[in-house]
């Protein structure tokens, strides 16, 4: 046991904030923003060529780096810090993943070197109910012959409107819950695919709606054993919900420091408001969340690598995820909104970053499902279940 | 970074399960699971015979070096003896005070002669130790303490005066440590001296008090002319802050974990209720214990950090710093939580006047959580100023 980085890991990380402190500024976060795409082109080129992190976690194999779910989640955590727009989270987070735990050998090998050289991709699995259990799933998909046939329509795709690949939850007619769901992945210009950006509240991360109208698969596009794959997307949104708590980790701490930095500049009845109490323990709070959330995004970090290397079961894994995701998410609210309490005035204008955060953090604490859903999902294992956490 | 334990240290797991399941029964059965917080003062006889048996295994004070008698055992070690010493809901430590305080400050400030005196009793589970910092006057001020120490040239003797408060085990210690003044003449942290005090003597008088839990596990200690030996100071006169801070950072250790599994009993008890009345069923009550499960996780995953990165000196990074605010505020939130779950019954004593069970005593007990050890209140200030660089506050 040794629940800190290594030396390598830290240079990952520190890496990764050099090179965001210096791409991913104000001016360049809201240049982005402004765009439909919601991304640099010329930003993204410079992480996969210079900086490799879309093959991070990939095996060697299929023509990544083959490091660990640790590298990945200090990467993401800068990344969330600095609000960078990237189609990455979709492509390695939600994509990359779904192929690591669902795909065939081809599927691996056909598309893996794909997103290691920086094609994008994206998973879509929900729909208009917004929720995000097995019951969300509601494209559905006719088996004829050697075919498939899927009807339907997903929300809530992050790049969906522009990703290059897509992995698809569909469920067999007439099946409700965990059965009948089966995984799909296809390059996204297959016709019968319709697909459009979802203007959103947070302009930092793109979401897309997609719209299936008889779209016909043959059966190589199949991933996993047909009707069976709700177990293995479960894992694949664990995985997710990990990374997602990684930025949201980043966030928080960004939205401590540029609180703190603010107020310590800010002049009231003659004395810095720093030095006031009642901002001091509302900082003293904000570190409290801070650090409590980066205990356990590390710990589901780990568990990630467990998951991966086989050491740890789907239980450990969802265990993980839900409280890293949980806690994180509330956390980074927190924060963002005393964030914006303690800048007082200049916190709701637009020129000022901590709006920013604020939008991020409500739009990846719904996203996978919020803290309310995590605690449910904890009290079936802890109160309906014989499983031991 | 790694979870995973190497097989050395599985082993060790093993080693100290069996010792466990093979020592914590027959008589010390009626022990398994007391002692906690709360609960520290029941059971004491039983729990320093539990000490001895310990002893006889060769676990109590384990961290310590072997010249002192310990194994030396690496924090991976400590952390799995805590782990299993838990899991067979071992007692509430009687030794704990004197292995994770009085002993790694002996071993950082004392003097050979010291060590050769207090550690072999400690590490035999022989002597029993309580503290002697806050003072009617001096709480969250700790350094504004009036107690007098003097040194008597005619019986070669420092002769301690003035009153301790809120202190744990008094009546059931040996000894205390004290912070005194040894410089009549000076204020806040400079002139203070470090003392070993012996408790059974006619200058001592403990006297108990009485809680809201009807029950007293703190006492006042009022020293009249009471004394030690000229080689019972700890550093030199006016070393006494410095020693006292030293073996605050050392009460933020390993030991956390072990308060971490008593938790867990605590939870576990109040999930069994949950399923046994129905409060499982309540939405609202559902979220609270999935919320109090998430937090005691995440205390686990936090101790787990700091072990890791702990600085050699035993200094304290930042992150340690949150500790004592996160616990305690989980733990007040986990008192109220079983009374919700227990519901109207909540209410209903085990038996008159005043007997509360185990789960009623956490609830009233935890309101102190909050308080002793630094306020909340001082805690904040202390990781806004500390930790977050912020100005300090003014001070009179």
């Amino acid at each position: 046991m040794n629940f800190k980085f290594t030396d390598e890991q830290m240079m990952i990380r520190d890496i990764a904030e050099a090179f965001l402190a210096q791409t991913s500024t104000s001016a360049a976060v809201r240049q982005a923003m402004s765009t439909e795409l919601g991304y640099d082109l010329q930003l993204w080129r410079r992480i996969c060529d210079e900086m490799c992190w879309q093959g991070m976690h990939i095996p060697e194999a299929y023509g990544g780096l083959g490091l660990g779910y640790v590298e990945l989640v200090a990467t993401l955590e800068q990344m969330g810090r600095y609000l960078c727009c990237s189609p990455f989270y979709a492509s390695v987070c939600l994509a990359a993943n779904a192929l690591l735990v669902a795909g065939t050998e081809d599927q691996k090998l056909t598309y893996l070197p794909q997103i290691a050289v920086g094609k994008t991709a994206t998973l879509a699995y929900t729909g208009e109910s917004g929720g995000w259990d097995s019951n969300s799933v509601k494209v559905t998909y006719q088996k004829q012959g050697d075919s498939y046939r899927l009807n339907g329509s997903y929300r809530f795709v992050p790049d969906g409107h522009s990703a290059e690949i897509l992995v698809l939850a569909a469920r067999d007619q007439d099946t409700q819950g965990d059965e009948g769901i089966s995984l799909f992945v296809v390059p996204a210009n297959t016709p019968g695919i319709r697909r459009e950006w979802l203007p959103t509240m947070d302009q930092t991360r793109r979401q897309g709606q997609l719209q299936l109208d008889d779209l016909v698969l043959n059966s190589d596009a199949v991933m996993g054993d047909v009707g069976q794959s709700w177990a293995q997307l479960e894992q694949i949104l664990d995985l997710g919900r990990i990374a997602v708590a990684a930025e949201q980790l980043g966030g928080s701490q960004q939205c401590l420091d540029s609180t703190v930095a603010y107020i310590s500049e800010r002049v009231q009845f003659g004395r810095s408001i720093a030095s006031y109490q009642s901002v001091k323990h509302k900082c003293a709070d904000m570190m409290v969340k801070v650090e409590a959330s980066r205990s356990a995004v590390y710990y589901a970090a780990c568990v990630g690598d467990q998951f991966f290397n086989q050491t740890s079961d789907a239980v450990g894994l969802a265990e993980a995820a839900s409280i890293a995701k949980a806690y994180s998410s509330e956390g980074f609210f927190h924060n963002a909104g005393v964030g914006i309490q303690l800048h007082g005035g200049v916190g709701i204008t637009s020129e000022y970053d901590i709006q920013l955060y604020f939008k991020r953090a409500k739009s990846t604490e719904t996203f996978l499902g919020a803290a309310d859903y995590h605690r449910e999902r904890l009290a079936t294992l802890l109160l309906d279940t014989q499983v031991a956490l | 970074m790694k979870l995973d334990f190497s097989p050395e240290d599985e082993l060790f797991r093993e080693e100290i399960a069996s010792w466990l399941a093979a020592n914590l029964c027959g008589k010390f059965d009626s022990i398994r699971g007391r002692g906690g917080p709360g609960d520290q003062h029941m059971f004491i006889d039983e729990r320093k015979a539990w000490e001895q048996k310990l002893y006889q295994g060769g676990w109590t004070c384990i961290g310590w070096a072997p010249e002192y008698g310990g194994r030396g055992a690496t924090i991976e070690q400590q952390v799995i003896f805590n782990e299993e010493y838990a899991r067979a809901q071992g007692p509430g430590r009687a030794g704990h005070i004197g292995e994770t305080l009085v002993g790694p400050t002996l071993i950082a400030f004392g003097d050979q002669e010291q060590k050769d005196r207090y550690l072999p009793e400690i590490l035999r589970g022989e002597a029993f130790w309580c503290q002697g910092y806050s003072e009617p006057g001096a709480g969250s001020d700790l350094a504004n303490v009036k107690t007098s120490a003097k040194f008597d040239d005619t019986n070669q003797q420092w002769q301690i005066n003035g009153q301790k408060v809120w202190t744990s085990l008094a009546r059931e210690s040996d000894y205390c440590f004290v912070i005194a003044r040894t410089d009549s003449k000076s204020v806040g942290h400079r002139g203070l001296g470090f003392f070993l005090v012996p408790i059974d003597q006619p200058g001592v008088t403990v006297r108990p008090i009485e809680q809201l839990t009807g029950t007293s596990e703190f006492n006042e200690v009022f020293f009249d002319d009471a004394h030690c030996s000229i080689d019972d100071i700890v550093g030199e006169p006016g070393d006494g802050w410095k020693v006292a801070m030293g073996l605050l950072g050392f009460e933020r250790g390993v030991s956390t974990l072990g308060q971490q599994m008593l938790f867990q009993n605590e939870l576990d008890e109040i999930i069994v209720l949950a399923k046994a009345n129905g409060s499982a069923q309540n939405p609202q009550i559902r979220q609270r214990i999935a919320e109090a499960h998430i937090g005691l996780r995440i205390m686990r995953f936090n101790s787990m950090r700091v072990l890791s990165s702990k600085e050699t000196d035993g200094s304290l990074q930042k992150e340690a710093m949150i500790y004592k605010l996160y616990w305690s505020s989980w733990h007040r939130n986990l008192g109220k939580l079983a009374m919700d779950v227990m519901g109207s019954e909540s209410e209903v004593l085990e038996d008159g006047p005043y007997q509360l069970n185990r789960l009623q005593s956490m609830y009233l007990f935890s309101r102190a959580d909050t308080i002793y050890g630094g306020t909340n209140q001082i805690q904040r200030n202390l990781i806004a100023e500390r930790a977050l660089g912020m100005p300090k506050e003014p001070r009179g």
